[in-house]
């Protein structure tokens, strides 16, 4: 486990003022991974980034990448490269300049600096687009050449600090499978750090789940969204019901998307009557809000499925189903 | 503003400062045109006999005493713009990287020379430099020195001078320039492999050009016509060309060939004046 892991973060804790940031953070990355830190803002996602990329010092614990204590490297010296939310593109440079700004620093030949350029920019597809500023260029194109210039070292590591939050939402969801298709391609290890569950849940290999500098909870998105261990990550990722269970002694996580509409009562393991309060008609899917007879609220996703019917109505009486496997019950 | 047309009040406000420049300036400047190509005329009041000839034109560039002036002013004026920028980099920079609830105060220290007068200021540098003054007094005392020179009545007494009264042109227009740039830029560039003065070299410098050339046109050019510090700074020390025309004007009282020397001054200042426009309006394009 130990040697394959390319980065080790060992109980590292930053702290900004009276602001814990990060605290005791242990986190270990494997070679090849699409890595994702989520959380929303003020959870210390970036600041751990940034802790990786040695743009901050931890003032505990230590940070190894690649078998390689990072304590008193210098940025320029580590052999990880990051893509900036702003982009942070060099405003007096062209596209060729900024991509191969890495590759001068090495001192690389110019020819060898002029097919490494070429290839990257082939790679994220702006070859015609070399001699542009980057003013020049709309927001997608500035994102690849941000890419662009953070690959073309081929660093060990590539940390991504919210790629894609500058898209607008339809080149996103591009951007998310050329950015696997890359990753994939490169064999690179990329971490990256989203505020976007949908985001994360899509393109990470495994994610962790910070909240007020810790992380809780490591997994795939799969058995972070089924398995859940707190209420938190519940609800942080995705729409979870949350029961009680022994009279609030235990807590259950069912997802809307688990429980059945049903007209007269169902033969599921489980089943209660309500009353439909709201509908919220999302085109592929409806979010229906049902108060149950035994005085909670619980959200109910239906898919659907054919164009017309099958919906139901604001304050219909209805039974709600579901199988005894469907909920998880929560740690914590 | 869209291409409709502008309104009266516009008009107004626009047509007023090109009245007051035709009014206070070219008028002016034709009067002294004028007086340029007459003759001098010592007997006259004014002393001077309107005409068309070139001569007074013709004299600054044969005579080696104005020929000489100019490339003392030229050298002095590049040279304190030189020192300027040297000193005033580090420090714009420095103001423009502190936190930015100590930055008024610091801006505010750069410019408090100007509430005192200029004039005060040069005769307090007078005391400084003066033979019996503060600092030869002051070399005297700690005995490291027995017999110090005087600064006064200088070329480095000039150059001392216009450093230390331009210093703050150079330095705002710096810090303006410096305080724009983005440090993720820097910390990008770290990232890529960049050591802290590389980091400086590729990106810093470049992106600072505008601040640089605003701060050494803004030193530049009022220093090659200054006056006021070489006569009393400097003495007999060096020559300067806003001294001769001085003396032309008024020791020797002749008017056309100080106006000549006058024109000729604006002349090769309007190049520099020009580039620094183009570089302004280029910086704005780029944003």
């Amino acid at each position: 486990m130990k040697d394959t892991s390319i980065v080790r973060i060992e109980g590292v804790s930053k702290r900004f003022g009276a602001i814990t940031a990060v605290d005791k953070v242990d986190l270990a990355i494997e070679r090849g991974e699409l890595f994702a830190l989520l959380g929303g803002s003020g959870c210390g996602k970036t600041t751990l980034l940034r802790l990786l990329a040695g743009f901050e010092t931890p003032d505990a614990g230590r940070v190894v990448i690649d078998g390689q204590d990072m304590t008193g490297v210098p940025p320029h010296q580590r052999p990880v490269n990051m893509m900036f939310q702003s982009y942070a593109l060099f405003p007096h440079m062209n596209v060729a300049e900024n991509v191969g700004y890495g590759l001068r620093r090495e001192g690389m030949a110019k020819p060898e600096i002029g097919r490494r350029v070429a290839e990257a920019l082939e790679q994220v597809r702006l070859s015609d687009y070399a001699a542009r500023r980057p003013a020049q260029l709309s927001g997608g194109q500035r994102q690849r050449v941000a890419l662009a210039r953070a690959l073309v070292k081929r660093p060990k590591l590539l940390l991504l600090d919210e790629p894609l939050a500058a898209l607008d939402r339809k080149l996103r969801e591009g951007t998310r499978f050329e950015m696997v298709r890359l990753q994939e391609e490169l064999g690179l290890t990329f971490v990256m750090v989203t505020h976007d569950q949908e985001e994360a849940m899509s393109m990470a290999s495994r994610l962790a789940v910070m909240d007020l500098g810790r992380i809780v909870q490591v997994g795939t998105p799969h058995d972070v969204y089924e398995r859940p261990r707190s209420r938190f990550v519940a609800g942080f990722i995705g729409i979870a019901n949350i029961l009680p269970l022994d009279g609030g002694k235990r807590w259950l996580a069912l997802r809307p998307e688990k429980i059945g509409l049903f007209a007269a009562r169902p033969s599921t393991e489980q089943a209660e009557a309500g009353r439909i309060v709201d509908v919220a008609y999302e085109g592929d899917r409806s979010l229906y809000r049902v108060a149950t007879d035994d005085g909670s609220m619980l959200l109910v996703a239906t898919a659907n499925v054919a164009r017309e019917g099958g919906s139901w109505q604001r304050g219909q009486d209805v039974w709600l189903g579901w199988s005894a496997d469907a909920g998880h019950e929560l740690d914590e | 503003m869209s291409r409709r047309a502008l309104s009266l009040g516009m008009r107004f406000v626009i047509a007023l400062p090109y009245a007051w420049l035709v009014v206070f300036f070219l008028l002016p400047f034709a009067l002294v045109l004028a007086i340029a190509l007459g003759t001098n005329a010592p007997d006259s009041a004014p002393p001077v006999e309107l005409g068309l000839s070139l001569a007074n034109f013709a004299l600054l560039f044969t005579d080696t005493l104005y020929i000489g002036a100019w490339l003392a002013s030229i050298r002095i004026a590049a040279t304190a713009t030189l020192v300027a920028l040297l000193l005033g980099y580090p420090m714009a920079y420095a103001v423009a990287r502190a936190e930015p609830r100590h930055r008024p105060l610091l801006l505010m220290l750069v410019i408090l020379p100007f509430w005192t007068s200029f004039l005060i200021r040069v005769y307090a540098w007078m005391g400084l430099l003066a033979e019996n003054g503060n600092l030869n007094q002051f070399l005297r005392w700690t005995g490291l020195v027995e017999d110090p020179g005087t600064i006064l009545g200088t070329e480095w007494a000039i150059l001392l001078g216009m450093v230390y009264a331009y210093l703050p042109f150079m330095v705002l227009p710096l810090y303006a320039a410096l305080e724009k740039l983005d440090v993720g830029l820097l910390e990008a560039a770290a990232d890529l492999g960049a050591r802290p003065f590389a980091a400086f070299l590729t990106v810093t410098l470049p992106l600072s050009r505008p601040g640089i050339a605003a701060g050494c046109l803004l030193v530049f050019i009022p220093a090659v016509g200054e006056f006021v510090i070489p006569d009393l700074l400097g003495g007999t020390g060096a020559l300067m060309i806003g001294k001769v025309l001085w003396d032309e004007f008024f020791t020797n009282s002749d008017w056309p060939l100080a106006s000549a020397m006058a024109i000729w001054l604006l002349v090769l200042l309007v190049g520099p004046i020009a580039l620094f426009q183009r570089q302004q309006a280029k910086s704005l394009e780029r944003r």
